[in-house]
């Protein structure tokens, strides 16, 4: 539903060259004219749609429209429905501060994450894949003795065949911390987050799955947001993560951002079609996403 | 989707609930407050003052006028769901839980928890007309279970009343007698703690979430298991979908554990399942803690989730949600 606000649209002579000023013989000079410009709708819902058209006197004119969509609710709302809308608010509604801002919608574009791409075989659960499983059962996966290398059996401080093992080397490899940390997420205490059960391997998991076939597109223009670029990467295939870097305080695109994608393949069909492509006045760079190395 | 934020609660969220035209969303969370928020926008449109304690479970009339309320307070009020205004209160020895109401509203099921050797019990009260000639005497009383019960609904033709809650049994009474009628097989049943059930539209079957990490879909005369979806978090929270043939599952690890692991690991997101494949559709993440509380519009268009984190989201769906192929 598109509510038109009266007096927005304007006409305005625009200032004709020379060589259109040539008398019209009927013919339709409408490819002369600047295509039709679309902005928005903002999230406002302000929409403006910028034509341009040759008036009577052969001039021609800019015509600005702005137009405010709002979304009702469904159409095929029942009449009770219809009357509730106009409830009065009551409770602690009643005095709802302007600035409370109690509701609003979400910044982030949310998806529905495809586990995998439609159409193939669910995987075999990956061993040792489920960190909170894990956690469940008391870090028994996570107990690894490091004098005798048994796993899930013991800890490492008592392990029974401690005497039997050549005891120098065996502490040097590993940082010590990794035992405290995990024996003190048993006991309930505060861990720092870095030393968390699960803190590396959950970091790895996400790492390797935010790495699996993502795509770096940089020169975005500004306007660009995450369902822009999920309408333009879809067509290739199934995308399982559409993110645009955003600047922290002013939330405008930083002009970069990442499209994952569930196969290789269409990943790298994307990588080769869209690179170098035109898209919002800028030319698109679109690569293979590096892991960050640190 | 560009889910709506709704953050209205102090504290956890326990419950959410749709009325029946899908146009009003009730949400129950540990401030003492219930809301009512309209689904469509998620402005809010008022709350329920008058609890003292954690409100737990709601329940909403077929004509959305009257709200039934279970607190931690040991009471359940009935409301004026257009005003706010409190009807009646059922006082109870001990924490109210689970509130449903009948088909026909002139029933409902409340039950209350262990507390003082007090054991769990279900109470079965006759919902009057007019609150003016609403008593508090309960026409049934159910005991028996260990522990506490953590959902009881009603069955169909409400003749039966079905429980479940922290002893991992489902069971099946019947809502005149009070006889045990059924329980579920324990080979296959849940093994751990029962956090949630939800019946399906038509009545004809109900799906539970247990802190054993599994959501198990039953027939509701017959009590036999008709599947089972295995996820990787104890599930707090399900729903389905009534428009097609997908499961939600929401939970995530429990929220004592959050400050003890990555938060990485907690796997807060709600995940669809195929209700008949049992095959895992997607996921869709956003809350910062466990999602306690679940519910599907009756147009299936849109859901809601509720979190350990205060905030209610209200998602509607993409339209590429409704053709998506396995």
């Amino acid at each position: 539903m598109a509510l038109v606000r009266p007096g927005s649209g304007s006409a305005q002579p625009a200032k004709l060259r020379w060589g259109e000023l040539e008398e019209d013989d009927g013919e339709d000079l409408d490819f002369l004219l600047p295509p039709k410009q679309v902005i928005g709708p903002d999230e406002n819902g302000i929409k403006k749609v910028i034509e341009y058209k040759f008036n009577e006197d052969g001039n021609k004119v800019k015509i600005t429209t702005t137009t405010r969509t709002r979304k009702l609710a469904n159409a095929r709302l029942s009449k009770r429905a219809v009357e509730r809308r106009s409830w009065p608010k009551f409770g602690d509604a009643v005095h709802e501060d302007v600035g409370a801002r109690l509701t609003m919608i979400s910044t982030e574009e949310i998806l529905l994450e495809r586990p995998r791409a439609p159409g193939s075989k669910a995987e075999e659960p990956k061993a040792g894949g489920d960190s909170l499983a894990q956690l469940g059962k008391g870090g028994a996966a996570l107990k690894l003795c490091r004098t005798c290398g048994k796993k899930g059996d013991h800890w490492t401080s008592q392990c029974p065949y401690k005497d039997l093992a050549p005891q120098a080397e065996a502490f040097s490899d590993k940082p010590p911390t990794s035992d405290a940390a995990t024996g003190a997420a048993g006991t309930g205490k505060y861990v720092p987050p870095s030393v968390r059960a699960g803190a590396d391997r959950t970091g790895s998991d996400m790492r390797r799955r935010n790495d699996e076939n993502s795509v770096r597109v940089t020169n975005l223009s500004e306007d660009t947001r995450e369902p822009d670029l999920l309408e333009l990467f879809r067509p290739f295939g199934a995308v399982s993560r559409v993110y645009v870097a955003l600047d922290k305080n002013t939330s405008i695109s930083r002009g970069f951002g990442f499209v994952n994608f569930v196969n290789r393949e269409d990943a790298q069909r994307a990588i080769n079609k869209l690179n170098g492509y035109g898209y919002d006045n800028l030319i698109l760079r679109v690569e293979w996403a590096t892991p960050r190395t640190n | 989707m560009r889910p709506i934020l709704m953050k209205g609660h102090e504290r956890p969220l326990t419950f959410l609930k749709y009325n029946r035209d899908g146009d009003l969303l009730f949400s129950c969370a540990k401030d003492h407050n219930p809301t009512v928020w309209f689904a469509d926008n998620g402005e809010r449109l008022g709350t329920y003052r008058g609890h003292n304690g954690a409100v737990w479970c709601c329940d909403v009339s077929r004509d959305s006028a009257r709200l039934i309320t279970g607190s931690a307070d040991q009471t359940a009020k009935l409301w004026n769901v257009q005003t706010g205004q409190q009807l009646f209160t059922f006082n109870f020895d001990s924490p109210a839980r689970a509130v449903d109401l009948s088909v026909g509203d002139r029933l409902a099921v409340i039950t209350t928890d262990p507390f003082m050797e007090l054991s769990s019990a279900i109470h079965v009260k006759r919902i009057a007309n007019d609150p003016a000639d609403q008593v508090g005497e309960s026409a049934l009383i159910l005991k028996g279970p260990q522990g506490r019960i953590n959902r009881a609904v009603w069955g169909p033709l409400n003749r039966t009343i079905i429980s479940a809650g922290e002893d991992a049994v489902i069971r099946i009474w019947d809502s005149e007698t009070g006889k045990l009628l059924k329980e579920n097989d324990k080979e296959v049943g849940h093994k751990k703690t029962i956090t949630s059930l939800a019946k399906s539209v038509d009545g004809s079957h109900f799906l539970t979430g247990s802190l054993d990490k599994s959501a198990k879909l039953w027939d509701i005369r017959t009590l036999t298991l008709i599947k089972t979806y295995v996820t990787e978090r104890p599930v707090n929270a399900v729903a389905m979908s009534p428009l097609l043939d997908h499961v939600v599952l929401g939970g995530g690890q429990d929220a004592s554990a959050v400050t003890t692991t990555d938060h990485r690991a907690g796997k807060f997101e709600a995940k669809f399942y195929d209700k008949v494949l049992q095959e895992e559709i997607g996921g869709v993440k956003g809350h910062f803690g466990p999602i306690n509380a679940l519910a599907f519009n009756p147009d299936g268009k849109s859901f809601s989730s509720g979190g350990e984190d205060g905030y209610v989201r209200l998602h509607h769906f993409d339209s590429d949600y409704f053709n998506i192929k396995i």
